[in-house]
Parts: C-alpha cells; structure tokens; sequence
C-alpha cells in the first residue's frame, strides 16, 4: 500500500472514531444531567470550566483516577484535582470547605454530622489461600486471629498441622488498609511478606501451602483459592446486597446544604452514574449497583 | 572572482593557483569551525554526565534532609521500628541498615571464593575448549536483567529453601543472600580475570623455577600479585549488591524485621522501592532520607574503590 493511501485511510479511522467519541460524549451527558436534550448538553460540556478539588481516603486513588480521567475528556476545561491526604482528612476538608467533595473510604460515624455520604463505589477484598490449603470458611473473627498472630497454626481453624504465613500488601497500599481497618488488625498483622502488587501476593499465595493472603476481588484467579467468609462467598453480588464482610464502601462526603459548584455538581453526577460502572470495575473496585 | 581575473586579463595559471589556495582555505577554515564545533560537543557531553550527579547528588540531599530533621539523627538511623503508617508512625531503619549490612556481607562471603576461584580457573588452568565455554557464560551472567533473578528465586529458590530448612516462608534473608551472591559473581570474575591476567609472567616463571608447583605458585604469588585489582572486583560487586534491589524486593520478603537468616527482611533499597508508590508526607520524606542513607554507602564504597585504584595505579 502506497503511503498516501495509509494516510488517507488513517485521517478516515480518526475521523470515524473521534465521530464515535462525539456521540458517546453526548450520550453519556444524557443520562448524567438527566432531563436536557443531548445537544444542549453537549454544549453545556464543551463550556463549563473550573475546578473540582477532591482530597481524602488514599484506597480510592484508583477509581479516582479512573473517573476523573475520563470526566476531563468530556469537559475538558474542567479540571479534576486529588489529593491523598488519607478518610479523615478528606471528611474534614468537606465540613471545612476546603475541598469541594471529600473523598472517604469508610461509612460516615454518628459524631460526623452535617455531611451528606454519597457511596459511589464497594470495596470487596477476598481472603486467598493456597489451593492444597484444606480450609475453605474463616469467621471475621477467625481471621483477625490469623492476621494478628494469636493463631499460628491452620489446625486452629480446621485445617492441616502448618504453620500461618500472611502474605500482604506494603504500607500506603488501599487494600492493605481496608483489609486491616475492616477486619480490626490495623498495624496489628504479623507478616510475613510485604508485597507490592495484588499479583505478586496471588503468586505468592499460589506458591506456598501455608500461606494466606487478600486481593481486590477483581484479581482474584484461580491459582489460588477464595475462602467463603462466615460462610458467604465473595462476589459482586454479595458485596452489592452487603452479605459479604470484608467490605467498604468508597464515598463521597459533602456539606449538607452547601450547594455545589457547577463543576463539582458534574463530576459528582458522572460519577454515580451506571454508565462509570465499567471503569470502576476496571480500577478494582465494585460498582454500587 | 572568474569575470575579473579574465576583465583584468590575469594569466589563466595564476587564477588557477589563486582558485586552488582559496579553496584550500576554505577546506582549512571548515575544518576548523567543526573541529571547534566538535569540541563543545565533547564538552557539553561530558558536562551531562557531571550535571547528572550534581543533580542527583543536590537533589537527593535536599529531599531526604527535611525527614531527618523532623525525626531526629538518632532516631531515624538507630530506631528499631518501622511503622510508617501507623497511627503514631514511626520511622526507625536500623533494621534496613543492618539487613543491607549483613546482606551484603553474607552475599562477598560466598560470592568471592567462587568468583576468584572461577577467575583463577578461566586465567591459569582452563583449557582453551573450556574457557571458550565459561567465558561467555559469565559475561551472559552479567547481562541477565535482575527481574529475572528476582522471579527465578521467586519461583524456585524460595520453595526450595522452604522445603530444605522447613521454614513457614521460603522469602527469607537467606534467598535475597544467594540471589545476590550470584548477581555479583561476574563483575568478581571478571575484574579479577583481568588482575590476575596482568600478573608479569617473570614473577610465575621465577616462583616455577625455584620448584613451586602450578597451585602453589597461582595461590602463593599470582594472586598477591593482583591483590589490589581483585580487591577492586569485590568491592564492584559489594556496590552492585547493596544497590541491588528489584530481585532483593521479590525473595526477601519486605518486612521490616531485624536481620536473621531465616526471617523476613527488608533492605535499603526495597524500603524505598516498596512503599513509594502511595507514600506521601512525612512517610514520603522518610524514604527520600533512606534513599540519602543508601547514597552515601555508595559514595563510601566508591571512594574506597578510587583510592584503591589510585593506590594500584601508583605502585
């Protein structure tokens, strides 16, 4: 083929997808701002600009990320900035004002009044252990045990003489803390390695019999084995209808009363919407519904 | 030029020479102007690699300071624990200090006997058939990206540990030892090859003569000989091993326990390398003052190698 001929066809492909991109922009806008008519609001997309400051849980960096980067390349004069400052941080800077949205992986306390929660995603963190490991159910309480160190042997839950090897996440990781926060183990668990990414844990699970460990339920494979926590197994749909423990919802906390700005509102709106369900699935976390 | 010599009615030889000198001059004048405009090429690439270290040099300094002075001299270098997201975190790294130390130690301790023995072996005994097959082998050593040391102690070192002592875990002090052990053996080799390579042959010819067998006289002179050139290879390798830490990361285990053969351990480098990814504040500062702390080891090491060289130069 000719060189000319490549470029034509290539400037044809672009055309035909930034064509597609146009259509799904308005589209997605649709059912986002939920009554106006596709081209107004596509309009509305191509004009609104300012500033979305978010700040809070760093557990959802990811869905995060995710979001807010494809929520600016449908408004793209409107820019989406986070800052991982850690849940409580984020709960505050929405009490305070200083963030437009405070960003919040775990339910609002009663002390916390005046903020309006808004779940937008569910954290769902399996508990894996070796295949040839005879245990299949652990009790939340059990597996408090088994991280903390007070059980040191899988006989103690029913399974075979050997020791318990906790296989986790590295300080600062998301999963690490909602494993630690959900099951009370926090800067309590005896590990024995430290991993730094949710395949290096599922590959050294899969390689050690006496090791135990958690993942996002997203990268859960079949190297290894998902034990049924008190009896319920994880999946989206237990994590959805709340059976599963080892959760935690990912929310967004605002002023009640305050009003939003236009941009804020936005992002807020494309966010919980069904549409986004794929990118949170993508970034490891569950959709709400 | 040509229209004013045939006007002025010049003879045609004397344009020709005229013609001939000026071209001459220009070929000269080009030359010279490339000659100077290489010249700053030079410089300016060599100023890169200059640049490159005060930079980091500079950099590394003013970001791992701010930790050190909020934490405290002692506390950071001589504090047991590391808790760095606690919720009264804490930022001792003895432990990493003392891991690398020890780490480093144990991988010279059996690095070095296979490697000068190996170097010895491809100087002086080898036969040609068989040095044509080390030789390459060792430099194909060298080339092997750490990730893959990392992932064959991953897969295969660990679990054989694990089975051999009966340990809970194979990612143990031990693994990161021996993965190390064989990541430093080809600059081991190789540098004290050379050493011993550059041996004067009077001196074994001397040893020979006076009755030394082959052994006695690599052992008891070819090796004194090049002592320094092969002091400078272990000191290569200790400086690749303590700045090791991809594989380190993926055999130790990471966790911030104090040094022991059959624990979970976690160096210098792999504190950094481990936790970067979601640090941020004062944990963030922290790993940028153990990046500090591994630069200067470096520096030290290096120095060392520099004097040593200096030395071998002089003598």
């Amino acid at each position: 083929m000719n060189p000319k001929k490549l470029t034509s066809l290539f400037l044809a492909g672009v055309l035909t997808l930034s064509l597609a991109a146009c259509g799904g922009a308005s589209s997605n806008n649709d059912s986002a701002a939920s009554a106006n008519d596709g081209a107004a609001d596509a309009a509305q997309a191509e004009s609104m600009s300012g500033k979305v400051t978010l700040g809070g849980s760093t557990s959802v960096e990811k869905v995060i990320g995710a979001l807010s980067e494809s929520f600016m390349q449908e408004y793209p004069d409107v820019d989406v900035t986070y800052d991982p400052t850690g849940s409580g941080a984020g709960i505050t800077g929405a009490q305070e004002g200083t963030l437009d949205i405070g960003l919040s992986s775990r339910a609002l306390k009663d002390d916390e009044t005046g903020l309006t929660a808004t779940t937008f995603a569910l954290d769902g963190i399996a508990i894996v252990v070796n295949p040839e490991n005879a245990v299949s159910d652990l009790s939340l309480e059990q597996i408090k045990g088994l991280a903390d160190g007070t059980i040191t042997n899988w006989s103690e839950v029913g399974g075979a003489d050997a020791p318990v090897v906790l296989i986790g996440r590295e300080a600062g990781s998301g999963t690490r803390d909602g494993f630690e926060s959900i099951v009370g183990v926090k800067d309590a668990c005896e590990y024995e390695s430290e991993l730094t990414s949710t395949g290096a844990v599922i590959a050294a699970v899969a390689s050690n019999p006496n090791a135990f460990g958690y993942a996002s339920l997203s990268a859960v494979d079949e190297t290894v084995k998902p034990v049924t926590v008190e009896g319920v197994a994880a999946s989206e749909a237990t994590v959805q209808d709340g059976s599963y423990k080892i959760q935690r919802p990912f929310v967004f906390v605002t002023k009640e009363g305050a009003a939003l700005s236009e941009a804020a509102q936005a992002f807020m709106d494309y966010a919980t919407n069904a549409q986004v369900n794929e990118l949170i699935q993508g970034a490891g976390a569950v959709p709400v519904a | 030029m040509e229209r004013i010599a045939a006007r002025t009615g010049l003879p045609r030889a004397q344009s020709k020479a005229q013609r001939a000198e000026r071209t001459a001059h220009r070929t000269r004048q080009i030359a010279r102007v490339i000659e100077r405009v290489m010249n700053a090429v030079f410089v300016l690439c060599g100023l890169v690699s200059i640049a490159a270290v005060a930079l980091i040099t500079g950099y590394i300094i003013w970001a791992g300071l701010p930790a050190i002075r909020e934490i405290g001299l002692t506390e950071f270098l001589f504090g047991r624990v590391w808790a760095s997201t606690a919720a009264e975190p804490k930022f001792g790294i003895l432990p990493f200090i003392l891991t690398s130390v020890w780490g480093t130690l144990g991988a010279v301790v059996i690095g070095v006997p296979i490697g000068l023995l190996t170097a010895v072996f491809l100087a002086r005994v080898a036969p040609k058939g068989l040095h044509r097959l080390v030789a390459p082998a060792v430099d194909l050593l060298s080339g092997i990206p750490s990730v893959v040391y990392g992932l064959i102690g991953m897969m295969v070192l660990s679990p054989t540990l694990m089975r051999l002592f009966s340990l809970k875990s194979g990612s143990c002090m031990l693994a990161a030892v021996l993965v190390l052990a064989i990541m430093i053996l080809p600059t081991i080799i190789s540098v004290s090859e050379t050493a011993l390579r550059a041996v004067p042959p009077e001196y074994e010819e001397a040893s020979l003569a006076l009755g030394a067998t082959k052994m006695e006289t690599v052992f008891k002179v070819t090796i004194p000989a090049a002592r320094s050139g092969i002091a400078a290879g272990i000191v290569l390798g200790v400086g690749r091993a303590i700045g090791e830490a991809m594989a380190v990361m993926m055999v130790a285990g990471n966790v911030a326990n104090m040094p022991g053969l059959f624990k979970s351990v976690r160096f210098l480098t792999t504190a950094v390398a481990s936790e970067m990814s979601y640090a941020g504040g004062l944990q963030r500062q922290a790993l940028f003052s153990i990046a500090l702390v591994l630069y200067i080891f470096i520096m030290a090491i290096n120095l060392v190698l520099n004097t040593m060289l200096k030395k071998e130069a002089d003598a």
